[in-house]
């Protein structure tokens, strides 16, 4: 559903991905993995429009979305979580998941001021369906309290429920792990085991625990310098060598 | 300005609009006051289409100069061109609703408190919903906003045109309240004064702007007797309010209400 074609990134001197090409199969679990610095936020930020690629496409259900402003990617069915998160502070989690329903809405300024009844009709809609994605992400119990008051992993996993709301196609979960702790990473993974599985939502996730990464992932993707080392399934990545030489060799010692 | 974190120090420009349209409309063209202010309404949401859309690509301070500039551009239009220049006009007709003629300061009370009634509860609803929650959310991410599908530039014109709105409204009831206008009562320092009103009384709460505005209203009052030094006060009155209580009166009432009734969530 998801393909890059040699996608190309300079910051200055500075080459940041250089002819980076994968494709993420539908309903599947992606993860993009490497060193720091190996390009992987670089490349989510060029896929949710952030910034635009220099060279190479990208196709998301076969149209060409490289060119596109962020705000058209979301609603062309591309959502995201952010490394450092970026939830609404001074707004409530309830509020914050509702804020994600604004592409599927249409209550207007005028309407809105004026409380006509079709708008409260979708304000009911809108609260209802939040408070299930709550309830889905197990923060009903913190639905008035304000996102900035809440503890990182239930920030994170906020995050992830503001996405769902959107109704993506694809999401994409930058570091969702990190800051977690053990127990709170073993709950995360199986939450977004059970997005791809409940919502049929095809996930791409950059993510330091390899832990976790082996453990969920169909495909791996491993960037290193920019470049793509190798792609597989979790064993395949394991066993191949340049992998274990840029990488993991270090972290199975 | 407040929910959506957007400053204009342009306010000035729109005040200054409703007042002279509606007041040339009704005064030399025979509009009932009604039409001459909702006309005035259309022009001002016009000026903030056209203001807007170049400057609103702008952020924080340069947002804040390109307002200024506005208010400025505006005063100096109504000085050399409008009505008896640099000294204003008279003989504005009082403002009347279907043949009501509010000419009495009382009965203008009322008719003002109504207007800020109606003002509120149209801001009320629009910040409790889909179009409030996505200013709010402006506010605080704006990355986070463009990742979740708002139309960020569209929502900030928006929010733009309606302030413009209710000054250009505001303007119409003070040029038909007191029947005698001149450029000098919309100059930078009504836009700061209005900025101080939001600020003081904390700019994320809607009830702050009215408190806010009381104070800043009564201010002049108890200033009598520093005379032309009061606007050193204004100063003093800011810069303290920024160092002591940065959200503002209300919001700062709300903490300490909320303070007293749950303590052991207080150290949260």
């Amino acid at each position: 559903m998801l393909d890059i074609k040699a996608i190309g990134k300079s910051f200055g001197g500075l080459v940041a991905l250089k002819d980076v090409h994968f494709s993420v199969q539908e309903r599947t679990i992606s993860a993009l993995i490497g060193p720091n610095g190996a390009g992987k936020t670089t490349l989510l930020n060029i896929i949710s429009g952030i910034f635009p690629p220099d060279t190479g496409d990208i196709l998301f259900l076969g149209t060409s979305i490289s060119a596109l402003p962020s705000t058209k990617i979301a609603r062309a069915g591309i959502s995201r979580t952010f490394q450092q998160v970026e939830l609404f502070g001074d707004m409530t989690a309830l509020e914050n998941v509702m804020v994600g329903r604004y592409p599927k809405t249409r209550a207007g300024f005028m309407s809105s001021g004026l409380r006509l009844p079709y708008v409260l009709r979708e304000e009911r809609q809108i609260r209802n369906l939040s408070l299930e994605i709550l309830d889905y992400i197990g923060l009903s119990s913190r639905k008035d309290e304000l996102s900035s008051s809440l503890p990182l992993g239930e920030q994170r996993i906020l995050e992830i429920g503001r996405a769902l709301a959107t109704e993506p196609n694809l999401l994409l979960l930058d570091e969702p792990a990190a800051g977690l702790n053990i127990k709170e990473t073993r709950t995360l993974g199986e939450m977004i085991s059970r997005i791809r599985d409940d919502k049929k939502i095809t996930i791409l996730l950059v993510e330091h625990d390899m832990d976790l990464v082996m453990r969920i992932s169909n495909r791996i993707t491993v960037l290193n310098f920019g470049e793509v080392i190798a792609k597989g399934s979790p064993s395949e990545v394991q066993h191949n060598q340049a992998v274990i030489a840029a990488y993991l060799g270090t972290e199975e010692e | 300005m407040g929910y959506a974190g957007q400053v204009s120090l342009g306010q000035a420009g729109f005040y200054g609009i409703g007042a002279y349209v509606s007041a040339v409309l009704s005064q030399q063209y025979g509009f009932p006051v009604m039409m001459s202010a909702l006309s005035a309404m259309i022009v001002a949401a016009f000026a903030a289409v056209l203001l807007a859309v170049p400057s609103l690509r702008l952020k924080g301070h340069y947002l804040a100069v390109a307002t200024l500039s506005f208010g400025e551009i505006i005063n100096i239009i109504l000085n050399e061109w409008g009505p008896g220049g640099p000294s204003g006009f008279g003989d504005i007709p009082h403002f009347d609703i279907l043949g009501l003629t509010f000419d009495s300061t009382k009965s203008y009370f009322y008719l003002v408190w109504s207007c800020v009634a109606l003002v509120l509860l149209f801001s009320f609803n629009l910040i409790n919903s889909r179009a409030g929650r996505a200013l709010r959310a402006l506010h605080g991410s704006e990355l986070a906003s463009r990742a979740m599908g708002l139309d960020v530039t569209a929502l900030k014109i928006k929010v733009f045109i309606l302030s413009a709105v209710y000054a250009s409204l505001a303007g119409s009831l003070y040029a038909h309240y007191v029947t005698f206008i001149s450029p000098g009562s919309f100059t930078l320092f009504y836009s700061i004064l209005v900025l101080m009103m939001a600020v003081i009384g904390g700019i994320t709460n809607l009830w702050g702007a009215v408190i806010g505005a009381v104070l800043i209203t009564i201010l002049p009052e108890l200033l009598r007797s520093f005379e032309e030094f009061d606007v050193l006060v204004y100063g003093l009155v800011l810069t303290l309010s920024l160092m002591f209580f940065r959200k503002g009166l209300v919001p700062l009432l709300i903490e300490r209400i909320n303070k007293l009734r749950s303590p052991e969530i207080a150290g949260h």
